[in-house]
């Protein structure tokens, strides 16, 4: 490829594969440590990348409700596939975490208390999807927008250089086009990457657009050449035909406000015949951040605090003097889509969904919030009163 | 030495698993000895200090009517009783017998069924005396364990959860054997603590903690069910080493009147 060029904010350019593992070369000489989508046990979660052939390479998943299968080895497509059940939150806010340990000290009678002081390294998210930057959004707000930021969420949050891989493929639980987080990347990227459909010889070209300076600074060392008229009608193609295939769809227009008027709704009751309570939807939500803090101590008077995630629809969770606040199925399935879907704009300013379809797909009897959303938009109580 | 504490561990009815895992703390076991004095620990010291006890850990289930008696001693003799494990928390493995006949299986097992004492159905000590905390498991998880005797000599609540092994294999990262494979797994209605083991080992969960406090098991069968398992099998799933526990055993029964009844008594309205 051609003339190597210095790139600025703003500009579109075409790599090929090896023009990706020179990127991966180059983030992680600046120091970053390259993480992204890889295959494990039948699925794409995010691991280390060192280059493009950690990548699901040729993987194309099937995904409904509570269900998601991976077809491996396929071609040579790199980004032929939708999000799976890991998401960036659990890089920058851990399943598990130590916020502080006291141990007895010898001879005085005064514990002494230690932080977690880790140093985590700065991740480079290499294919991350539009829909996981705008969750990435969202978590900022609640975890660090507020009068409080998570100093733990902050640390490892900071400088976090982001290689966003818009999507081509998206699954039949996908929605970002209802909720506008995809499939085209539109900010909060340092680079976009599309990969474009196969040449003759089955590879693939990627454009890329650049983000940010330090953006532009990774790219220099890449062997690129300027995007032409044909390589930026070929992205849009791409992207046109995602939205064309993407059949799901939540209707957002009223969205808050018909939620909030239907908290007595008998499909609450309905949905609870069949959800299981697991929480599985909250865990593999990329927003959802609730968590359960606990302090420990051990035989040798060692005391902890722990920190881990935990879910709404752990009864547990809403347990005060006396009993659980939210005591039922009903009620906590309520609690969830209520707070994504409508209180999460009081609170945030902000849907707390951005259509990813996680919660769908890993829901293990396949409840679908779009479904439900719509089942409660058709026999809203308020809704004759409304149209009227 | 009179300042500590003392701790008696009894067995009833079970395999011993809950007791080794007290003893399979051999990092702790030392500084154990150091809090409290073990005072009745036969699977570890045939010396025994008389009673009262301080703290008082019951493996087992009651399966005979002398266990009926002695549970009644060993409360007498507690200060603090907890429960441990699957077969003093919900009957044990030996509450099979409850489903059947456990009079027909002595005559076929035994040469001498007249030798053979035992109660018609195999029950969790909390159906006999007042128990003060249950730590479930199959066997119990010595991590809980630890934390259970720690939160007790430290007078706090043990930080035990009753939340689903579901939570457990996302934060490990462990990939859903049902959503992804398809693989019959009772993790979404069964009690975290084991640390999602099965799960990360390519097994669905056995359901060895037993049931969740939401456990809808209905609802998870029905969706085995349109997977393919068989009535029978969703019935044996939930009849293992939990299948006292209350949830476990209505399903397993109402899988079973399934099997003979065909789909149009399934307990939850098709989608």
């Amino acid at each position: 490829m051609g003339d190597n060029e210095s790139v600025q904010v703003d500009d579109e350019v075409v790599i090929g594969r090896r023009g990706l593992d020179e990127l991966m070369a180059s983030l992680a000489a600046l120091g970053y440590e390259v993480t992204g989508p890889v295959v494990r046990d039948g699925a794409i979660v995010h691991g280390p990348l060192a280059g493009t052939g950690d990548l699901p390479v040729g993987c194309h998943d099937q995904q409904g409700p509570g269900s998601y299968r991976l077809e491996e080895g396929q071609d040579e497509a790199l980004f032929g596939w939708a999000v799976g059940p890991a998401s960036w939150k659990a890089s920058f806010f851990p399943p598990r975490e130590t916020v502080w340990s006291a141990a007895p000290q010898d001879g005085s009678g005064t514990p002494s208390i230690a932080q977690a002081d880790d140093e985590p390294g700065t991740l480079a998210l290499f294919g991350a999807r539009p829909c996981e930057v705008a969750a990435l959004d969202i978590l900022d707000r609640v975890l660090a927008g507020g009068e409080v930021p998570d100093p733990s969420y902050v640390r490892r949050r900071t400088g976090t250089f982001i290689v966003v891989a818009e999507c081509g493929t998206p699954a039949s639980t996908c929605f970002c086009t209802s909720m506008g987080t995809g499939p085209a990347a539109t900010a909060g990227f340092d680079l976009a990457l599309c990969e474009l459909p196969p040449g003759g010889d089955g590879t693939h070209e990627y454009v890329v657009r650049i983000g940010s300076a330090r953006g532009a600074a990774a790219l220099e060392v890449v062997p690129h050449r300027r995007a032409g008229a044909a390589d930026l009608d070929a992205r849009r193609q791409v992207l046109s035909g995602a939205e064309t295939r993407m059949s799901r769809r939540l209707e957002v227009d009223g969205l808050r406000e018909l939620l909030a008027e239907n908290i007595d709704h008998p499909r609450w009751e309905e949905t609870a015949e069949r959800c299981l309570s697991c929480g599985n939807c909250t865990l593999v939500c990329p927003t959802c951040f609730c968590s359960d803090v606990r302090d420990v101590s051990d035989l040798s008077g060692t005391v902890e605090r722990h920190r881990h995630w935990s879910s709404c629809f752990d009864r547990a969770h809403s347990y005060i003097h006396g009993g659980p606040v939210r005591s039922t199925t009903a009620s906590c399935y309520r609690q969830w889509l209520t707070h994504k879907l409508s209180t999460w704009w009081d609170q945030f300013d902000t849907s707390g969904c951005v259509g990813c379809g996680r919660c769908i797909s890993w829901c293990p009897v396949g409840i679908d919030l779009t479904e439900e959303a719509a089942a409660i938009r058709e026999t809203s109580a308020t809704r004759e009163g409304r149209d009227a | 030495m009179s300042a500590r504490p003392t701790l008696a561990v009894w067995k009833f009815a079970s395999c011993d698993g809950c007791q080794l895992t007290l003893l399979d703390a051999e990092d702790e076991l030392l500084l154990l000895a150091q809090r409290v004095q073990i005072a009745h620990f036969t699977e570890m010291s045939r010396s025994s200090v008389e009673g009262p006890y301080d703290l008082s850990l019951v493996e087992g289930s009651v399966s005979t009517p002398s266990d009926a008696e002695r549970i009644k001693e060993v409360r007498a003799a507690s200060r603090a009783l907890v429960t441990i494990g699957a077969c003093a928390t919900a009957g044990g493995i030996q509450g099979l017998r409850n489903f059947a006949s456990a009079g027909d299986y002595a005559s076929l097992v035994y040469a001498h069924p007249e030798y053979i004492s035992s109660l018609d159905r195999s029950t969790p000590i909390s159906d006999h005396v007042a128990v003060d905390y249950e730590l479930h498991g199959c066997p119990v998880d010595r991590r809980q364990l630890l934390e259970v005797i720690c939160a007790l000599l430290d007078g706090r609540r043990p930080a035990v959860p009753d939340h689903s092994v579901c939570q457990e294999c996302k934060q490990n990262g462990t990939v859903c054997l049902l959503v992804a494979e398809g693989t019959p797994c009772l993790g979404p209605v069964t009690r975290a603590g084991c640390g999602a083991l099965c799960p990360a080992h390519h097994r669905g969960c056995f359901g060895c903690f037993g049931p969740t406090a939401a456990a809808n098991t209905a609802s998870l069968a029905h969706t085995l069910r349109e997977a393919g398992l068989a009535p029978v099998d969703a019935s044996r799933l939930f009849r293992t080493f939990n299948a006292g526990a209350p949830a476990f055993r209505a399903e397993s029964l109402a899988q079973e009147h399934h099997d003979r009844t065909g789909p149009s008594r399934d307990p939850v309205r098709p989608r």
